[in-house]
Formats: structure tokens, C-alpha cells, sequence
């Protein structure tokens, strides 16, 4: 048998902007001796990159850590610098941060769904393969990210590392008439997201479970998008001060990305679309919960191939909150607060579309950032993703090496990495013993 | 079969320029832009003919797609990662209308842009994907320099930041060629 006893798929990592990984599996005697998920991770650069650099920069230079996601780093960054300069800021801003963050979730989320994970389900290698034999569907995809890059570029100047966020706010705060011209489209979104619901809910997802200590932000109230204060499965509540007693980030030999792990925890935890669905559903605005009741989602979900199908369900609800704020937005006096500088510290998460993005500064009196330190949902999700690929493969002990490659890469783009972005970021090399 | 009638202009220009600054030579795609504003000039100017849309890209196939869909020219400027390298050495492909096929732009044989892009995904899924929806611009030029490091941090290399001046005159001859001899201006 050659898939049977010993046996390592050794996997190497292709060069990506967005971040680097690899895979490595070690099979002895039918058992899974070791899963490793090799990630290097550009954080780690931009963190040592700040430090002496001036308060009000971050949140440029740190969009620039991750293409699909600046806004997430951008919201994080102002909401720790704002925090140590001891401002907050009122409510049609932070209304306006939601709005811009709510075309982030969308942008990202239907890249995922229709370019990088829905062939996986339907048996193509890749979204190529798939627009050749779809087109209109893929055209779907694509009407969703042009609507959300529209949202984008109206309120951050452009959709790709956006230019108009600033610490206290924006340079410019957008007139309602530019916010109400994209009501239509956004309308239009909104369908083309349910459909989308239903489109994934009819896909067979494999029977699996992931039992990890689910950590995610929540606001009574409404779904957590841009702020809040984090919640786990495992009964912890903390507010962001507190996110580096709780997470505690170490060393592994075999990837530049730390480990995260909660404190006083054996097991590693997850973070991204399962953990705030299954944490915050009941907060679902109405046409969101309706698409996830009719697609069969219950209160919780834990089936990472399912995730999905909640990834759709949050494109609803982006696109749904997008037109309620938009609706009720009124132009701000202020498009920012001033924030001066002090001699503090201060932390920000936000929910990037792949979970929990946390950030710290440590600002001197003169507003130079001494510390800068970012915790991104990828590596805090790395180690929880290796014990599902454990379980995972031990299951599937009799699939050769080239099926079981397979379906680990479309296990893994089941969390969304950004190494996942690549529909091919897996080779495969034998070695048997 | 290029693009769709709804997207068309008459003479739709625009330059893609793939990259990232915070990457080293990965951001000779954003540098081209920059040196292309000074020297076409930004914004509306009643007196320019034509106006060139610049467009900065992560690489992410979708927006490339957006991008160029309906251009009559679209010209993409990326780092490439070759093998052995010899850094800001420049490539040049293109395409013509109706050529827009796998040969014509090599991105399924071995030495197209595929396989070198400093880009796990970009260009030649963006290819892909255009022909696959209907909506490769007419013409297709791309302009590839070979990368010596692509690693985190910020500025290029000597070598390929040498070539940045003769990079963007290329990109210009391509652009002027398409247009003519009328006032070109880059769009706001």
C-alpha cells in the first residue's frame, strides 16, 4: 500500500505578497505524527518599521501589511492610537469607520466565496477553470467586489489601501449626496448576497467539527464589525487592554509567525467568521438572519467548510448595515478629532474579515511610537488550524497523496489565511520511509 | 470577443501598476505610476485629448480585471522573479486584439507571466479570467523587470531603480503609440 505506514507530505510555500506558508505532514505507522502549517508573516517587519515613527502614521503604513485588509489594520491602528492619546470619537464618525469597514467585509468575503473556496466545493482547480463554465455566477462575484470597492473608494479615497483614514477620523468626511448615489448599487449587492447564501448553502460540506474555544468581539446589539470587546465560547470577557494578558503569543520552531494561545488554556482557539457567528448571531440585522435561517444555519456554527456559507451571511449583513448607515448618515461638523500626543499605551481590535486584528502603541510624550505590536488573525488562528488538519487527515489515512493534498489546501482555505490566497499554494513531495 | 460592448470607449487607456512599496522591488509597479503623473500630469485639462487611467494593483486578479475591462490599451507594469535572475533586466509582451489566446501571452508556457510574477496570483489569473469572462482590454502590453529582492522594506535596488527611467519611457511609447500625437493627461 503506498499510502499506508510511513509517509511525509512535505509541502513548499509560493511566494505571495500577502504572506508565505507552507505545509508538512508526517505520517508513522497510520498515524499522524505531526501537522505543521508554515507561515511566514509580514507583521513582524512592519512592527519593528514603526517604532520611531510618528503617531499619526500607522494606519498608512500598516494598510499597506495586507492588500485584501487595510481597512481592518487602518481601524485597528486609529483605534489604539486613539485610545493612548485619550479621545473617542462621536458617533456619526464611528457610524462612517463602520460604513467603510462593512465594504471591506464585502470585498473580501466575495473574493473568497467566488475566486478562491466555491471552486473547491464544485470540483475545480481553481476560479479560471470555474468562470470558463460559469460566467454568470462569477460575474455575480464580481458585481459584489465592484460595489464594494465603490463604498470604498467614495469613503476612503481609493479601495486599495485607502488614503482618506486618519487617526480621530478622516481627512474628509464624505457628503450624503456621494453616500446616497450608491444606495442603488448597494441594493443591488444586497440581492446578489442572498443569492449568493443560497448559491453556497447548496453545496455538500463534509461532516466535521471544530471544538476549539471559539474568541471573538462583540457589541450588544448589533454584529461586530469595527470595534467592540472580546467574548469566548469558553465564558472570558475582556476589553482590548486586557487582549496580551489573555493571548499569550510563543515562539515555534518551525515558522516566523508566533503561536497564540489563551491563557491558562491547553488548547488553541479560533478566531474569524465561525467564532462571531457562533458568539453574535442573535445580533444579525433582519434580511441576514433570514438568509442564514434559510440556508440551515443554526444559532451556532462549527463546521469549518461551512464557514462559507457564513462568510455569505455576513456579506448580507455588511451590505445591509451598509444602506441603514448610509440612509441615516448626516454629515459630521468635524471629519476628525484632534488626538494629541501623550506618553501612553493603547490598544485596538477590530474584526478583520478573517477575525480578531489586534494592535498596541506605546507613544512617548512627543507622539513616537517606542512599540508598536500586532497580533492578525492568522496567526492566532495557525495553531487551531493544525489540529483540525490533524484530526483531519487521520481520517483520511486512504486517500493517496495527491487527493489528500487536496483536500487539506481546501481545508486550510476554509479559515481564509491570507496563504490561501493562491489556488495552488501547495506542492507536494513524497518521502517514504 | 474583447470585453463587453457595455464597458467600451473609444480610446480607453490605462497603466496597471502591480505592487507593493513595502517589498522592495515588488514596487517598481507603484514607482512607474508616480514618475508617469509628473510626467503626463494629473487631473481633468480641457486642452488633453486623452486621459490615461492610472491604476495601482496588489496583484489581486479581480481588480485587474476590473481594471482593464473595455480599455482599448492596457498596460501593466509587474515585477517578475526570474531564474537565474539578472536584475532590471525588462520584458515586454504583448498582445493585439483578438490574440489575446495562451500563446499570444505566454501565461501558459513556461516562461510567461504565470510562472515568474513576483505574484503567487495575479496576472496570469487575471488573464484567465478576463478571457474566460469576455473582458481582455483590445490590446495588452506588459512590462515585466526582473526582481533582485522582493523581501519586506522599502526602497528598490540599485539595479532595478535604474531602470525606472527607461521603464516608464517604454510605457509612455506604448501609450503614445496607441494615441497618437494629442495632449495625453493622467486622470485625477
Amino acid at each position: 500500500m503506498t499510502h499506508r505506514g510511513d509517509r511525509t507530505l512535505a509541502a513548499a510555500g509560493l511566494a505571495r505578497v500577502e504572506g508565505e506558508g507552507g505545509m508538512y505532514v508526517r505520517v508513522s505507522d497510520g498515524r499522524v505524527e505531526q501537522v505543521r502549517l508554515d507561515i511566514y508573516e509580514p507583521p513582524r517587519f512592519f512592527e519593528a518599521f514603526l517604532a520611531g515613527r510618528s503617531y499619526t502614521e500607522p494606519p498608512d503604513i500598516t494598510a499597506r501589511v495586507c492588500g485584501i485588509c487595510p481597512v481592518a489594520y487602518q481601524t485597528s491602528a486609529c483605534q489604539a492610537i486613539e485610545a493612548a492619546c485619550g479621545i473617542g470619537i462621536p458617533g456619526p464618525l464611528a457610524n462612517l469607520r463602520r460604513l467603510l469597514y462593512c465594504g471591506e467585509w464585502m470585498s473580501s468575503h466575495a473574493l473568497h466565496i467566488y475566486m478562491l473556496h466555491a471552486p473547491d466545493f464544485l470540483g475545480y482547480p481553481g476560479a479560471v477553470e470555474f468562470a470558463r463554465e460559469h460566467r454568470e455566477i462569477v460575474e455575480r462575484g464580481l458585481s459584489l467586489r465592484r460595489a464594494a470597492c465603490t463604498l470604498m473608494e467614495v469613503i476612503g479615497g481609493r479601495s486599495i489601501h485607502p488614503v482618506n483614514v486618519r487617526v480621530g477620523g478622516f481627512f474628509r468626511a464624505p457628503r450624503a449626496d456621494e453616500l446616497g448615489r450608491l444606495a442603488g448599487q448597494l441594493r443591488q449587492a444586497l440581492d446578489l448576497a442572498v443569492d449568493t447564501v443560497r448559491w453556497v448553502a447548496g453545496f455538500d460540506f463534509p461532516d466535521f467539527t471544530s471544538d476549539h474555544e471559539l474568541l471573538a468581539l462583540q457589541q450588544p446589539g448589533s454584529y461586530p464589525i469595527e470595534r467592540g470587546t472580546l467574548v469566548s465560547s469558553g465564558g472570558l470577557a475582556f476589553p482590548a487592554a486586557e487582549f496580551e494578558q489573555h493571548v499569550i503569543e510563543e515562539q515555534v520552531p518551525h515558522s516566523t509567525a508566533l503561536h497564540a494561545r489563551l491563557a491558562d488554556r491547553e488548547r488553541s482557539y479560533l478566531t474569524g467568521p465561525l467564532a462571531r457567528y457562533t458568539l453574535n448571531s442573535r445580533w444579525l440585522p433582519a434580511a441576514a438572519a433570514a438568509a442564514a435561517r434559510e440556508a440551515g444555519l443554526g444559532p451556532e456554527c462549527r463546521n469549518p467548510f461551512q464557514s462559507i456559507v457564513v462568510r455569505a451571511v455576513e456579506m448580507v449583513c455588511a451590505a445591509e448595515e451598509a444602506l441603514r448607515l448610509i440612509d441615516a448618515y448626516q454629515e459630521p461638523d468635524s471629519s476628525f478629532v484632534p488626538a494629541e500626543p501623550r506618553a501612553a499605551t493603547g490598544h485596538g481590535v477590530s474584526e478583520a474579515p478573517r477575525g480578531v486584528l489586534y494592535h498596541r502603541y506605546e507613544l512617548d510624550a512627543a507622539g513616537i511610537v517606542r512599540t508598536a505590536r500586532i497580533i492578525p488573525p492568522t496567526s492566532q488562528n495557525q495553531a487551531a488550524i493544525q489540529d483540525d488538519l490533524r484530526g483531519f487527515v487521520q481520517d483520511r489515512l486512504s486517500l493517496d497523496d495527491e487527493r489528500l493534498t487536496r483536500e487539506c489546501e481546501q481545508a486550510i482555505r476554509n479559515y481564509d489565511p491570507c496563504i490561501s490566497c493562491a489556488t495552488h499554494f501547495l506542492t507536494l513531495r513524497v518521502d517514504r520511509a | 470577443m474583447t470585453g463587453e460592448a457595455g464597458h467600451r470607449a473609444a480610446h480607453r487607456v490605462v497603466v496597471i501598476g502591480v505592487g507593493n512599496e513595502f517589498r522592495r522591488d515588488d514596487g517598481i509597479g507603484p514607482e512607474v505610476l508616480s514618475r508617469l503623473r509628473e510626467h503626463l500630469g494629473a487631473g481633468p485639462d480641457a486642452e488633453a485629448e486623452t486621459v490615461v487611467q492610472l491604476v495601482h494593483s496588489d496583484g489581486e486578479p479581480a481588480g485587474i480585471v476590473e481594471a482593464w475591462t473595455g480599455a482599448s490599451l492596457a498596460v501593466v507594469v509587474d515585477a517578475v522573479v526570474a531564474d537565474p535572475p539578472a536584475p532590471g533586466r525588462l520584458h515586454r509582451l504583448a498582445t493585439g486584439q483578438g490574440a489575446t489566446g495562451h500563446g499570444a501571452t505566454g501565461h501558459g508556457g513556461p516562461a510567461g507571466p504565470r510562472e515568474v510574477s513576483s505574484h503567487g496570483l495575479g496576472l496570469g489569473e487575471a488573464i484567465g479570467l478576463a478571457e474566460a469572462l469576455g473582458r481582455m482590454p483590445d490590446h495588452l502590453v506588459i512590462h515585466a523587470v526582473e526582481a533582485a529582492d522582493t523581501g519586506h522594506g522599502i526602497g528598490l535596488t540599485p539595479a532595478v531603480s535604474a531602470a525606472a527611467g527607461g521603464l516608464t519611457a517604454a510605457v509612455l511609447r506604448d501609450v503614445r503609440a496607441a494615441l497618437g500625437s494629442g495632449s495625453v493627461r493622467s486622470a485625477p
